[in-house]
């Protein structure tokens, strides 16, 4: 029993940090927001050489063949920077739909080796989002049409921007029409694929909530350290400081649930689903508390857009109802909870 | 990563539950807030330390098992599930008992650490004081040294079943010039020395579940000194961190207390979901327990790896005592209107076991601690925020 990650895994985290911290500054999100596309592809192309694209491809295929609890470290990352780039729905949810596609299928490699190379987009419409989120600047989008998923091409699908208030999102309502040639999964086989992808899309928005919910309680420290009034930063009244240890507190219980639901969808464990809505709804709450106490100690400089909070308060905002609202998840909590063969109590938390 | 139990792990937690279940009391003891129920939980303790279960974590010459953390929460999983009674001498055992073992001279372990762990010995703790309660440092009992003896003046409060306890582990100002942190030794204090006198304070729950002791020149062997003179201070808190964030309360109390949460909703689930907040805060107290048992995990996989826990342990006791509120908070809106009977009324349901973790969850934001000092401390140790 060892609920700790190894020393590679705390430093790969690191390394990504230091790689973001610079590449990913706030100045340069806020460039890209004020892009048509949204999106840089010379940003795509530096994670892309950093290795970054190729964590969840498969060794074979010229990837790293990292799991789920690899990515519970690197999400958070992403989510702290709050990069403008749908780079973990390619290269973590799309990337584990298509390696665990057959081998019948004949573009499975080479999209592979093309999310290894960041020289492929792949937008991901699972049923349980409405729209899709950068279906527009996508090459492949895999798309379901009841248990089926296809896997179209940008050129075959219509694409209706839905702006967001969160200006890193860009979402679309994709209009399509399913074929033969499109589909690469069917009945069983395409339903268990769904029901994977579900997991990974929401363990991969708990984990940049999460991290979202760190940036915004960094800056807040950061704001209230500075700013004075009565004679003393307002960092040092307790009203401000207990906002932001409530903040403190709710993200350190986030993280143990967030690597918990890794490791069970890594593993594949009976009761993965169960721990995966946990931790979206723990990483939410996080970020939401974070956000609404992060915008009260900035006072009215959290109500503009000149301070960097917005960015990363709006982006929680969204992703929170992103691969199933609170709803969805606690439904999928009290199913388990309240159902007759629920195993609760101590003893239970690893499934023994 | 390695989420599965060693064969070691298992056959231990076989073990434990074993035991349990043969020796867990059928009945439940009276409240150990009383003189009778007192005297059988300390009996129970003995049943205990004699399976060497009482201290698991304590090495074998202590009385104790050399476990280690992992066995530890493995115990606490299987010792909560099994219903057994709540452990009546914890404050001894995890508060002074580690303080001991780090600080303590080889004599005073020997002389007390496997008496507490076969509660031998009943602990009381001497911190509060009327005018120093969460601001600790501001004690002004007197421990003046004559010779080889201290001369203890003063009055402590709030003390956890003192009139019931042999003795008492506290805080005294030995330096009569100096002030706040400073001057203050770490003494034990045998509750029936001349010149003690133990005052109960009725608590919420109608029981003298703690009390007031005032000292008057009550005379204390320098060699019951905790730690070098003047140097209290740092020997109470070096230990604080930890026990109480963890030690004290382990998750698999609460993970016991969501369960059965879970079945007093499904047995009322009619009347309860007229409040649609009511199934909501159920599965909530799920997911909280759960989330502090996973954080214990991985806070005690870290300690095993050689780091040292940080100030973010002060988050563990804003966690659990929130929690615990919350869940009691929940049955008593599930109970509706026979909630309020006590174990007395005929009425009462599962013996009023409901209402009594209610009115003791009061108490949890504020002992140990309270929950505005923890932010505090959050605030500025953790996030480094400028002291006001």
């Amino acid at each position: 029993m060892d609920f700790t990650f190894s020393d590679d895994q705390l430093a790969f985290r690191e390394a990504v940090s230091r790689f973001l911290m610079t590449e990913a500054a706030p100045e340069m999100l806020r460039e890209i927001w004020e892009t048509d596309v949204g999106r840089s592809p010379d940003l795509r192309h530096r994670i892309a050489e950093q290795g970054l694209m190729a964590l969840s491809v498969p060794e074979s295929c010229g990837g790293l063949g990292m799991d789920d609890v690899a990515w519970s470290l690197m999400t958070q990352e992403l989510g702290y920077y709050a990069i403008p780039d749908s780079l973990a729905d390619t290269a973590y949810v799309a990337a584990g739909l298509i390696a665990a596609l057959p081998d019948s299928v004949p573009a499975r490699e080479d999209w592979l080796r093309r999310i290894t190379d960041g020289s492929i987009r792949i937008a991901v419409g699972h049923p349980v989002n409405p729209l899709v989120a950068d279906a527009h600047p996508a090459d492949v989008l895999l798309l379901a049409h009841g248990d089926e998923v296809h896997a179209v091409p940008r050129s075959l699908a219509d694409v209706v921007a839905n702006p967001s208030i969160d200006r890193s999102r860009r979402l679309g309502r994709v209009v399509w029409e399913p074929n033969t040639a499109t589909r690469v999964a069917a009945g069983e086989a395409g339903r268990a694929l769904w029901a994977a992808t579900l997991e990974r899309g929401v363990l991969s928005v708990s984990g940049q909530l999460l991290g979202l919910a760190q940036r915004m309680l960094d800056l807040s420290v950061d704001y209230t350290a500075q700013r004075k009034q009565f004679g003393k930063p307002i960092g040092s009244f307790q009203a401000v400081k207990h906002h932001l240890a409530d903040v403190a507190t709710r993200i350190e219980f986030a993280k143990p649930v967030l690597y918990r639901a890794a490791h069970a969808v890594a593993r594949g464990d009976a009761d993965a689903a169960v721990r995966v809505s946990h931790a979206k709804l723990a990483c939410g709450e996080a970020a939401w508390l974070a956000g609404r106490h992060g915008i009260q100690v900035h006072g009215a400089m959290g109500y503009t857009w000149e301070v960097d909070l917005q960015m990363f308060m709006k982006r929680a905002w969204a992703l929170d109802a992103s691969w199933g609202d609170r709803g969805f998840h606690k439904a999928r909590v009290a199913g388990f909870v309240l159902g007759d063969a629920a195993a609760l109590g101590p003893g239970r938390t690893f499934g023994e | 990563m390695d989420l599965a139990y060693t064969p070691k792990q298992r056959a231990f937690r076989a073990e434990v539950r074993a035991w349990l279940a043969d020796n867990v009391p059928r009945t439940p003891l009276a409240s150990y807030d009383t003189r009778e129920g007192f005297e059988q939980h300390r009996e129970w303790e003995r049943r205990l330390f004699d399976a060497r279960l009482s201290m698991v974590m304590w090495p074998e010459a202590l009385g104790g098992r050399g476990c280690d953390l992992i066995e530890w929460l493995i115990f606490e999983e299987e010792y909560y599930a099994s219903g057994a009674p709540l452990r009546v001498n914890q404050n001894g055992q995890l508060l002074l008992g580690p303080t001991l073992m780090e600080f303590g001279t080889e004599a005073q372990k020997q002389r007390f650490l496997p008496r507490m762990a076969a509660s031998e010995d009943m602990w009381a703790q001497g911190w509060s004081e009327p005018n120093a309660g969460s601001d600790m440092a501001a004690i002004t009992s007197k421990a003046i040294r004559e010779g080889d003896h201290y001369v203890l003046n003063g009055q402590k409060t709030w003390s956890t079943r003192a009139i019931y306890a042999d003795w008492l582990f506290g805080l005294f100002r030995s330096d009569p010039a100096s002030s706040r942190h400073h001057g203050l030794s770490f003494l034990l204090v045998p509750l029936d020395s001349p010149g003690v006198t133990i005052r109960p304070i009725r608590a919420l729950n109608g029981k003298d579940a703690f009390a007031e002791i005032f000292f008057d020149d009550v005379r204390v062997p320098v060699e019951n000194r905790v730690g070098d003179e003047g140097k209290g201070w740092h020997v109470a808190m070096a230990t604080a961190g930890f026990e109480r964030g963890l030690l004290l309360r382990s998750p698999g109390r609460f993970q016991h207390t969501a369960r059965r949460l879970v079945a007093l909703y499904q047995a009322h689930r009619e009347s309860a979901d007229r409040d649609p907040t009511i199934r909501d805060a159920v599965c909530e107290s799920w997911m909280g327990a759960e989330a502090y048992a996973l954080s214990a995990y991985h806070t005690v996989g870290r300690l095993a790896k050689g780091a040292r826990i940080g100030d973010e342990a002060s988050t563990n006791k804003i966690v659990w005592s929130e929690l615990d509120l919350k869940m009691h908070e929940t049955a008593m809106r599930i109970l509706g209107a026979r909630g309020e009977l006590v174990a007395e009324a005929p009425e009462a349901e599962d013996g009023a076991s409901w209402l009594e973790g209610f009115l003791f969850a009061q108490a949890g934001p504020i002992y140990a601690g309270t929950n505005e000092i923890q932010r505090n401390i959050i605030a500025e140790r953790m996030l480094g925020l400028p002291k006001s």
